[in-house]
């Protein structure tokens, strides 16, 4: 049993390391020549002269970079003032279960979901179409406006409520209620006593999640596609296009292209660093000036209120994009469709049996081993009594933090040199590699807060270590198990780039095929493909919900 | 007490606890079947170390040495699950995801193996805790008296070697804790085992009637 749960822990660092560092190799090697499959031998610099020589290089990467500290900046300001004006009180109860759900709707159906409203032919003009006397469609650019202010718009939609549920699971660590009396009986307002006092700590449990937003957000290729500037795209669009290009040569400027992607982010990382100092120092010396704001209660309701259009913006494209589903004829400025239709079902459906079942089996087998795998973890960790402490956190960051594009890339290059047929095998492993920390993240909480007295007395009752992880603390936590796996499951069905890469095309997922049909304006078929995308994740949450309500329909104590 | 006591019971010999450089237990002592021994101090004095010691819970931070026979035989030796030490801590600890019957069925020894025997066992252990037929019952929705009387129940029923009870009647209102005092210590002697009790009420050490260890500030340790 010891040895098991030990060697879970050795498999589960391998998985986080391993494939970061072979993939990134797998990238360095072609960027500077050397790809023997593709017949590149000797190692020189000529990848980098045709990247940089292709046109609009430097606006793709100054747009990637800007990218990913805006929406960061945005949805960690968001976050910071909604938590510090709300903390504790009803108001953040309500707006949390708002935004709970809003974890799992995937990226690409929120960012579909955002361009059904904000478009010219769009719900928004519609809604004020007959205000404005607007008969037609205003010629405007958006989605894809060049400044990419949509694709940010999109990605704050999602990034918010992360860092946000991020922020709420590092909350119980710190005395909440006797700092907010003590700084209000100091006279500071609430943002400003919290801030001073605990936002420091908070901040440092939660920093890593940050880092991983910047990274996800100088590096997205879903949502800037289907809401980013087209001509040129951000640099990660780019080299997506170059990654399955054809003509194979392309592969050495596309990794050439992942080399300055990484350093694109790596860029944003150290500026954002920077930028942590120079706000700790700001606050310092407000704290230590006394600056009290005592009057926030504008700021207060204005960090609810954005908090709330956030949430119901995601809610509203839901809506949107379910209506379009079943649309007959819309014409512009309909408030609602003429007819409604299950056609775009129907049609759609023979050809999304094959990227179903891709999707359902890829999440259940990436999932599945992510659980075991955590649990053997948590185990070791049990009897030991030691946690990894705040390397192990990097390190299970680490996938998340490293951008997916530079080191996806590289795996599948090496995937292809190695000649294997194992595609699968292959998609559910790269799978793994996301949907491990998520899993870990969302179980390690709730699995060392169980009381472990339970098992000293089953162990004292005569029952060995395995029987007592499975008749006590599996059963006991059943439902942030299950929670932890729709989680991941979530996590499976939302992966595009990874998909895209190691699929090669001969594997699709939902997710791809829907994120395929952002080129095409088909709202219906969009709102098919998103729709589904999104009902997967909600589906596997509403099982984790209502499956331990349904075991343990006589146990009081296991209800929450 | 010396090496290799051979008499029936419970034996600590130069049983030493330490956190860094304090020295939390030190402690030797005998205790025959039947009898309880007190071991009293304030809260955050380090008594339950003791128990978590012998019963193989102790957190590795802690330094220990000594030793600890039943009957002649080296607990420290055994593993965790093979040593049979009965606890009762201050909380009743009920599984909560399983029924009253399922609780007392886990702690059945496995050899007894059919399933009739198993049953008849925890109806018959119910019924002397005055909780006849309350086998399908939802341990959330039994009294605190009555859930007590389930745990003592379930650590009785798998035939402990030894019991360690860590502060069991901290947390009941003062009629009850008077109750499953008489009832814990009628049913320990009834059973003849050897019994530590840690706790930091007087009335617990008197009611236990045997000997009692003081640490902490006023008592030991001493080196």
């Amino acid at each position: 049993m010891a040895r098991l749960a030990g060697s879970a822990v050795v498999v589960t660092l391998a998985l986080l390391v391993l494939p970061i560092t072979f993939g990134l190799l797998g990238t360095l090697l072609p960027a500077f020549g050397y790809l023997p499959a593709l017949g590149g031998h000797s190692f020189g610099l000529d990848a980098f002269a045709s990247l940089f020589a292709a046109p609009g290089l430097i606006d793709a990467t100054i747009l990637s970079f800007m990218t990913g500290l805006v929406t960061t900046a945005l949805s960690l300001t968001a976050t910071l003032l909604f938590i510090a004006g709300f903390a504790g009180t009803p108001t953040m109860s309500r707006l949390q279960h708002l935004l709970s759900p809003l974890l799992a709707v995937p990226h690409a159906a929120a960012a579909f979901g955002l361009a059904f409203l904000i478009a010219p032919s769009g719900y928004l003009v519609r809604l004020a179409a007959p205000i404005l006397g607007i008969a037609r469609p205003p010629d405007i650019l958006i989605p894809h406006d060049p400044m990419g202010l949509a694709m940010i718009a999109g990605l704050v939609l999602k990034e918010t409520p992360f860092l946000f549920l991020v922020t709420l699971a590092a909350l119980p660590q710190i005395d909440l209620v006797p700092a907010r009396r003590l700084a209000a009986s100091f006279g500071y307002g609430r943002i400003a006593g919290f801030t001073y006092l605990l936002w420091p700590a908070l901040y440092r449990q939660i920093r890593f999640a940050v880092y991983a937003v910047i990274a996800y957000s100088t590096s997205v290729v879903d949502v800037a596609l289907i809401l980013g500037p087209n001509l040129p795209g951000t640099l990660a669009t780019r080299l997506v296009q170059w990654m399955s290009d054809p003509d194979l040569t392309f592969r050495f400027m596309a990794s050439a292209g992942a080399v300055v992607q990484l350093a694109v982010t790596l860029a944003a990382l150290v500026v954002w660093y920077a930028l942590e100092r120079c706000c700790a120092a700001l606050l310092r010396l407000s704290r230590d000036r006394g600056c009290r704001f005592a009057r926030d209660a504008a700021l207060r309701q204005f960090s609810a209120v954005v908090i709330g259009i956030l949430g119901s913006t995601v809610f509203a494209g839901l809506i949107l994009l379910a209506v379009w589903s079943v649309a007959g004829l819309w014409q512009f400025p309909d408030l609602l469709p003429r007819d409604f239709t299950i056609r775009s079902w129907t049609r759609a459906l023979p050809r999304m049996i094959d990227p179903l079942v891709t999707t359902l089996v890829t999440g259940f087998f990436s999932t599945l081993t992510a659980i075991l795998l955590t649990v053997g973890c948590l185990e070791r960790e049990n009897q030991t009594g030691r946690t990894g402490g705040e390397r192990s956190l990097f390190i299970l960051y680490l996938p998340l933090i490293v951008p997916q594009i530079t080191f996806v890339f590289g795996l599948q290059l090496l995937f292809i040199g190695s000649g294997s047929q194992h595609r699968y095998a292959a998609l559910v492993l790269v799978h793994l590699v996301f949907v491990l920390p998520y899993v870990f993240l969302s179980l390690a909480d709730p699995w060392r807060a169980l009381d472990r007295r339970y098992e000293i007395i089953a162990t004292a009752l005569g029952r060995s270590r395995l029987i007592v992880l499975f008749t006590i603390r599996l059963p006991m936590l059943i439902r942030p198990i299950l929670t932890a796996s729709a989680v991941g499951f979530g996590v499976s069905v939302g992966q595009y780039l990874p998909t895209l890469l190691i699929g090669e095309g001969r594997l699709q997922t939902i997710t791809t095929e829907a994120v395929a049909l952002a080129s095409g304006n088909n709202r219906r078929v969009i709102g098919v493909y998103a729709l589904l995308q999104t009902l997967l994740p909600l589906i596997a949450f509403s099982l984790a919900a209502f499956l331990p309500a349904l075991l343990h329909r006589n146990r009081r104590d296991m209800r929450v | 007490m010396r090496h290799g006591d051979n008499r029936s019971g419970l034996s600590l010999s130069n049983v030493v606890i330490r956190l860094g450089s304090d020295t939390l237990i030190d402690l030797s002592a005998h205790v025959s079947s039947g009898d309880v021994l007190t071991v009293m101090g304030p809260s955050g004095s380090g008594k339950s170390t003791l128990l978590s010691f012998i019963g193989g819970f102790l957190d590795p931070v802690f330094e220990t040495a000594g030793e600890v026979t039943i009957d002649g035989v080296d607990l420290l030796a055994l593993p965790p699950e093979a040593r049979r030490a009965g606890i009762l801590f201050q909380d009743p600890l009920l599984f909560p995801h399983m029924s009253v019957g399922a609780n007392i069925a886990f702690a059945i020894p496995a050899d007894v193996k059919d399933r009739r025997a198993r049953r008849h066992i925890a109806a018959c252990i119910l019924a002397e805790m005055d909780l006849a037929g309350f086998e399908k019952r939802d341990p959330a929705t039994l009294s605190g008296g009555q859930k007590a009387r389930v745990a003592l129940a379930r650590v009785l029923v798998s035939r402990p070697r030894l019991l360690l009870l860590d502060e069991p009647f901290s947390k009941l209102d003062t009629e009850l804790r008077a109750q499953m005092r008489s009832l814990v210590f009628a049913k320990v002697r009834d059973a003849d085992l050897p019994v530590i009790l840690v706790t930091h009420d007087e009335a617990d050490a008197k009611a236990a009637g045997g000997v009692v260890h003081r640490i902490g500030p006023g008592g030991q340790p001493h080196a």
